[in-house]
């Protein structure tokens, strides 16, 4: 049906140009959703209080011993690197594993002075420790434990 | 004792010894001494000896778990007496030095099926092909046998193993290492044929047709690996999700968006003879991308819920793998690739121009998951600064790319090689039009619309399903349905392939837009006795019950699925499961599947006095996910077997 002849170097050049459009098309995406769409980590000594603003954050330490109070479905805890703490709300139902003493990454927002969870991430296997939690800990020398499986 | 381990060591051994010579062997005729004829034949053989080799080697390793020799360190840590037959057996690839093993045998199992179906081929090219083929399987070999054997001997004999990650105790997960691994390492041929081809400098139209069946069957096993694992994922972590954009999971779609563009692109090489420099330039960077899933996998540098235990030393040996995989390929490449170009004599709008097109997006689509995989890698190296990219920077910036690739899927069937839009090009945009502004409607009284993104996702399921259905409308005329499968006979296995590897994409966005949009949850914490509803339909809470499976305990909910109307649909089960020798726990969902949605339910923590809690869902259609995939695959598939060695520089179609 439809029959445009062009040279072999029009052609090119809409390739090109294709090409280029493409490249820039992707660069802009992957800059926009890295700007916005990075979630920081951090454990509760880290934490400071410019970061407290951020629009999402994940926090990472041990539920601290006797912090747990479940009330239907809602749970608040105390996350501890063994310097600071943190109070953790959490709405939703929770792993397996969660337990007092137990290494979890909780993903959510500050409401004033407590993080409002909306992920809580705890291992199936007993001995998991998060790579996060298990480096920051053994920079403070609180925990030596070996993480190979 | 037979001493099967040592056995399975020694092959192993002899079969790296196999693969460096038959890396090295074409250097003879190349310096005169010999003529390729003779090198094929030693290539050949030499490949299917250490084909036998590693096969008699994976063997010996199964063997060891099947009769539970715990003297095996791999054995002892990784299986248990305790454990069903299926899962001894799948143990052995449940871990790092098993599963190398598995990579290897696929490795030279191919190898192997080269050496046996390339008889037509000329005998330089064979030669070379299978070189570097052997030099792949050489340096696995020697990694498995110098950082990671699977048959190290302990000391002291434990009286019973350590088992293996219950999680990894299930069907899904026992299967879907070997075909992942089938495709990952399928491409390896595609790769030493693309290798191959720029050695000798000369890439021919035939060089299209020789790779492309390997392209074809990675590519198949490929799909089917990663639906396997995606189902895995949904069903066994319960957490309803099908898709977490995790490294482990990016480090496979990387590749398969690769070798998508390789089937695409070899079809171009094959009836047109065009796009070979890039065509090659694919093949190497589809393989090596395999390799960064094998190293991301292997190594542990990237925290993922699938990963098994890392070790460094390791890491490094695979990085070396793959930057002389990927490196030497490359200077070759930049050496001579130009060479290879050649000038095109087709039009703007033509199926040459739309394929390419393709290439770009799917190659696009691919630097996105590569970036988000690896950028917070390089932050942390750079600043420390640890983060996370979730799926919303892939949502915002993979999604849109794909997007305009469907919309091209509809477009790029109905036109013509070299020149011009066939025939019915209009009626068919007409009807993928109409089958847009259908969905549109069918989702606003459905009234899961919620914004632009939804609107979007909805007009190209129909775009995609209308056009590609318009277009085989057009070719079979299913309304004269007497002589449909005389005019059905006469299609080429490569249209049948687009068609069904279109329409099953159309259905896996079927599903994955209704589990995205419609999905319905609830997060509760029950009693016994009590009512859920989740969208229209009820659970009652029945009781709590503990049973004792083959290797571990549970908790389990017994639920009462009912209609509206109080009437018994069927029993849900959702257990936790305890596995004293592993000393893990498991959550087990509870899944009513059925074609027009799952009905889902998990058990978490709890007890009588606090009450259990449950999430409870229902998400509509999402088994057409994984029905959507396996329409490709078998799309794939039939584009390998109904082959038609027809090649006319000018074919229409």
């Amino acid at each position: 049906m439809m029959n445009i002849s062009t040279s072999p170097r029009q052609r090119r050049l809409v390739i090109i140009g294709l090409s280029g459009a493409a490249l820039c098309l992707a660069v802009w995406l992957v800059t926009s959703a890295l700007r916005d769409n990075i979630v920081l980590f951090f454990t509760p000594s880290e934490l400071t209080a410019e970061h407290m603003g951020a629009k999402r954050l994940r926090i990472g330490g041990l539920v601290e011993t006797g912090s747990i109070i479940i009330s239907g479905t809602n749970a608040h805890f105390v996350i501890t690197d063994e310097t600071d703490t943190i109070n953790v709300s959490y709405e939703g139902a929770l792993p397996d594993l969660f337990r007092d003493g137990q290494g979890v990454i909780t993903e959510g927002r500050f409401e004033s002075d407590i993080f409002i969870a909306d992920t809580v991430l705890a291992k199936h296997d007993e001995n998991y420790m998060p790579r996060e939690i298990a480096d920051s800990l053994k920079k403070q020398g609180v925990w030596q434990g070996d993480k190979t499986q | 004792m037979i001493a099967f381990a040592e056995i399975g060591h020694l092959a192993l051994f002899i079969a790296l010894i196999c693969s460096l010579c038959q890396a090295f062997l074409p250097v003879f005729p190349a310096l005169g001494k010999t003529s390729y004829a003779s090198c094929i034949a030693i290539s050949r053989l030499l490949q299917l000896l250490a084909t036998l080799l590693v096969f008699i080697s994976f063997s010996a390793l199964i063997y060891g778990f099947i009769v539970s020799d715990f003297s095996m360190s791999l054995v002892a840590t990784y299986s248990h007496s305790a454990k069903p037959l299926l899962y001894k057996i799948s143990g052995a690839w449940g871990n790092h030095e098993g599963s190398l093993l598995l990579w290897i045998v696929i490795l030279v199992l191919f190898g192997g099926i080269f050496a046996v179906t390339s008889t037509t081929l000329p005998s330089r090219f064979s030669s070379l092909t299978l070189s570097i083929q052997a030099s792949i399987s050489a340096s696995f070999l020697a990694f498995s046998l110098f950082t990671s054997s699977p048959f190290e001997r302990l000391t002291v004999t434990p009286l019973d193993g350590r088992g293996l990650n219950p999680v990894l105790q299930d069907i899904g997960l026992a299967l879907h290492p070997p075909m992942l691994y089938l495709g990952y390492v399928g491409l390896s041929l595609a790769f030493s044929m693309a290798v191959a081809g720029l050695i000798e400098g000369k890439i021919t139209q035939q060089w299209g047709q020789w790779i492309r069946p390997w392209a074809l069957s990675a590519w198949c096993a490929l799909t089917l690996g990663i639906a396997l694992g995606s189902w895995w994922a949904y069903y066994e972590l319960g957490w309803g999700g099908w898709w977490f954009w995790d490294p482990v999971e990016n480090a496979s779609l990387m590749p398969w968006l690769a070798a998508t563009a390789l089937i695409h692109s070899t079809l171009v090489v094959e009836k047109r003879g065009q796009l070979k420099s890039w065509t090659i330039l694919l093949a190497i960077l589809a393989f090596s991308l395999s390799l960064v899933g094998t190293f991301i996998v292997r190594s542990g540098l990237l925290t993922s819920v699938h990963s098994f235990a890392s070790d460094p030393s390791r890491g490094v040996f695979i990085l070396c793998i793959l930057l002389l995989a990927t490196g030497l390929p490359l200077l070759l490449f930049a050496w001579r690739g130009p060479s290879l170009s050649t000038k095109s004599d087709a039009g703007i709008i033509s199926r040459d121009t739309a394929l390419i097109v393709n290439n770009i997006i799917l190659v696009m689509a691919t630097t996105i998951v590569l970036i988000g995989t690896f950028y917070p890698l390089g932050l942390e190296m750079v600043t420390g600064q640890r983060i996370t990219v979730g799926p919303p920077y892939f949502e915002a910036s993979f999604n849109p790319v794909i997007a305009i690739g469907l919309i091209g899927m509809a477009i790029a069937p109905v036109t013509m090689w070299k020149n011009g839009l066939l025939s019915h090009a209009g009626a068919s945009m007409m009807v993928a039009g109409g089958g847009a502004c259908l969905a549109i409607a069918i989702g606003g009284w459905a009234g899961v619309i919620e914004n632009a993104a939804s609107i979007a996702a909805i007009a190209l399921l129909g775009w995609l399903g209308f056009g590609v259905l318009a277009d085989m409308q057009k070719r079979l005329k299913f309304h004269q349905l007497t002589s449909i499968i005389t005019r059905a006979n006469k299609i080429d296995g490569a249209i049948w392939g687009l068609w069904l590897g279109h329409l099953g994409m159309a259905i896996f966005m079927l599903g994955a837009i209704g589990d995205g949009l419609g999905r319905q949850e609830q997060t509760i914490r029950a009693h016994p006795g009590d009512v859920i509803m989740v969208a229209d339909k009820q659970y009652r809470f029945i009781e709590m019950q503990q049973n004792q499976g083959p290797n571990y305990t549970t908790r389990t909910a017994l639920l009462g699925l009912e209609d509206e109307d109080g009437n018994l649909l069927g029993y849900m089960r959702p257990e936790t499961r305890f596995y004293p020798a592993e000393r893990q726990t498991t959550t087990e969902a509870a899944i009513r599947p059925r074609l027009s949605g799952d009905d889902y339910a998990v058990l978490a923590d709890g007890n009588d006095e606090i009450g259990y809690s449950l999430r409870l869902y229902h998400k509509p259609f999402v088994s057409w996910i994984w029905g959507g995939a396996i329409i490709m695959a078998i799309g794939g598939l039939i584009a390998l077997i109904m082959r038609r060695p027809i090649i006319t520089a000018t074919q229409t179609s």
